[in-house]
């Protein structure tokens, strides 16, 4: 009798010997082949999604390590032409500090963060925004200044950069719909840029505004929300260290699903009061009526601070999944104030957290 | 030549929609029908081998089968309607297997939330039922469904008789509340959800219009639920 036993391995999975000899180039090569696929994905978005992402490799791209691919990938599109720069894709950021925020923390792999997205101005699914937001130009930008100002001003994206010493801050990014990531964040502490816009002593509250361009956010022609996508924070909120201005995450200008070119980041707070893609902020007396608060007033309060007592109509909030966790492991507890009580916890003291939620 | 060939092709399949199929003929159509059913499972293992169930696996899962479990029910409900509209009556012999598989999607569902979701955590799981009026529709259409699946088979047909038809009336309740239960699921955008409350509307709306006005053109009566010959 012959017992044939299969091979464990199919022909066709096995690397020739000159395409591992070559493997950095390869990896190289991969970035661009990451521009063609973002070509590619105009014309078949389905396609091009599953093309991505097998050049992009999961083995690099999930490594989920502090020194993920997502810099790789960046470093291998250095060299590109400014037609390219005008696609958009991984533009690494230079100069920025490293802080010892999130210290310890297992980072949530570059292609979880950039493929699982709740921006719906590109389309209410998650996987929609990395595909519906490859042709939005977060180049040239510029945000207004408006309100409870000394004067009206206008801040292009570049001086932007230039307003304070860029850090990286690795946070614990926690969804009201009980999910949660750590993503490092590049960008600036919101009070450097308040501290700059000089608001009055009228102004109580900060309020931002989302752009909103029918023609470059499909999501924005269906009504599910109030546009443009507002948010708000109280002055003393805003002015807490740990809130600030994202510009980019993993080493490189932030993805356009992502809330390019800059986008709000409290990480003591639901992830839907980080308003992307900002355009204006404003200073007012009142407190801002937020597109969350419009849509739902019973279901999402302007604080939404992440509180594991406070119950939400759909969704636990005293436990949660962290993305990339893997099928079998389970939940992890909600900390209060998604872990940063410290930070955050005197600004509330005396507030009922039930009724402010 | 091919042409031709193709064309009698869709000639019979189409044949086959209108006439009555022959026993063996409709042995074929649930044996299709069977692995068809089983292709959203086939699917959900293979991407889960590729590594392939999105950023949130969990949810991709719970989405898929909760997904799949309410596309089936409303295929199943289309049946009747089915006959009402056009008097061919063979499809309804599809409908124990297509119910048996919804309850199967079903229990996927569940298995998922209980075990990946919850990780067997009974107190979060209890508050989670107890607290979110979404899950508790969920739950109770699943409830609501096992005592369908217990009593599909021919034997408890026969044994319940009349009461067997009521007790499957059931399916309505399970339906409306299937609905219900991915209406309150998304956040803003009921587009889809929407659709599938609509299209149970329009078959709900065939039965009952039918059952009050319509008593002369549905002079043959349904002799046998589940098997229509046999009774």
């Amino acid at each position: 009798m012959i017992i044939q036993t299969k091979a464990d391995i199919l022909p066709s999975e096995i690397t020739p010997k000159e395409v591992f000899d070559n493997r950095r180039e390869f990896i190289q090569r991969a970035g661009f082949g990451l521009l063609a696929g973002s070509v590619a994905m105009l014309s078949n978005p389905l396609n091009a999604a599953s093309l991505s992402s097998g050049t992009l490799g999961s083995g690099a791209v999930g490594s989920g390590t502090t020194e993920g691919a997502g810099r790789l990938i960046g470093r291998a599109n250095a060299p590109t032409s400014s037609k390219a720069i005008a696609l958009g894709p991984h533009q690494k950021i230079a100069g920025y500090s490293k802080t010892l925020y999130g210290a310890g923390e297992k980072l949530t792999s570059y292609n979880d963060v950039t493929t699982y997205n709740n921006y719906y101005e590109f389309g209410t699914d998650k996987a929609e925004p990395a595909v519906n937001s490859k042709l939005f130009k977060p180049r040239p930008w510029t945000v207004s200044i408006e309100g409870e100002v000394k004067k009206n001003k206008v801040i292009s994206i570049d001086d932007l950069y230039k307003l304070a010493p860029l850090e990286e801050r690795i946070y614990r990014m926690r969804c009201v719909e009980g999910w949660s990531m750590v993503i490092p964040w590049i960008g600036l502490p919101l009070a450097q840029l308040i501290k700059w816009a000089e608001p009055n002593s009228n102004a109580k509250y900060i309020e931002f505004i989302s752009m909103a361009d029918p023609q470059q956010m499909p999501g924005v022609n269906i009504p599910v929300l109030d546009w443009p996508y507002t948010e708000g924070l109280r002055m003393d909120e805003a002015m807490n260290p740990l809130a600030i201005m994202a510009v980019g995450l993993y080493g490189e200008q932030l993805p356009n699903q992502n809330g390019a070119p800059l986008r709000l980041v409290t990480p003591w707070k639901y992830g839907f009061k980080g308003a992307k893609a900002i355009v204006k902020i404003r200073f007012t007396d009142k407190m801002p009526i937020t597109s969350w608060m419009k849509a739902g007033p019973n279901e999402y309060g302007f604080y939404a601070n992440v509180n594991p007592l406070v119950e939400h109509p759909r969704w636990t909030q005293s436990s949660e999944k962290r993305i990339g966790a893997g099928l079998f492991a389970g939940r992890i507890k909600t900390q209060m104030f998604n872990g940063y009580t410290e930070q955050v916890g005197q600004m509330y003291a005396g507030l009922d957290l039930r009724k402010n939620f | 030549m091919s042409n031709n060939l193709s064309t009698i092709q869709v000639f019979s399949t189409l044949k086959l929609l209108i006439t009555a199929p022959s026993k063996k003929q409709i042995s074929g159509i649930k044996i299709f029908v069977f692995l068809f059913t089983l292709i959203p499972l086939a699917r959900l293992i293979w991407l889960g081998f590729q590594d392939d169930l999105s950023a949130n696996p969990i949810e991709f899962i719970e989405r898929s089968t909760g997904f799949w479990a309410l596309f089936i029910l409303l295929v199943t409900l289309t049946l009747t309607p089915i006959k009402l509209l056009t008097g061919r009556a063979w499809q309804v012999q599809l409908r124990r297997m297509l119910g048996l598989f919804m309850f199967f999607y079903v229990c996927l569902h569940i298995i998922t939330y209980i075990w990946l979701d919850f990780a067997f955590n009974w107190v979060d799981i209890t508050k989670d039922i107890v607290k979110h009026p979404r899950i508790l529709v969920g739950f109770a259409a699943f409830v609501l469904a096992i005592p369908l699946a217990i009593t599909s088979n021919n034997a408890m047909i026969k044994r319940l008789r009349e009461r067997w038809k009521q007790l499957h009336q059931l399916v309505y309740v399970i339906a409306i509340l299937g609905v219900v239960h991915f209406w309150w699921l998304v956040k803003k955008d009921i587009r889809e959800p929407l659709l599938y409350a609509v299209i149970l509307a329009i078959l709900m709306g065939i039965r009952i219009y039918y059952k009050k006005f319509a008593k002369k053109s549905t002079n043959k009566p349904v002799k046998n639920p589940v098997m229509g010959s046999s009774s």
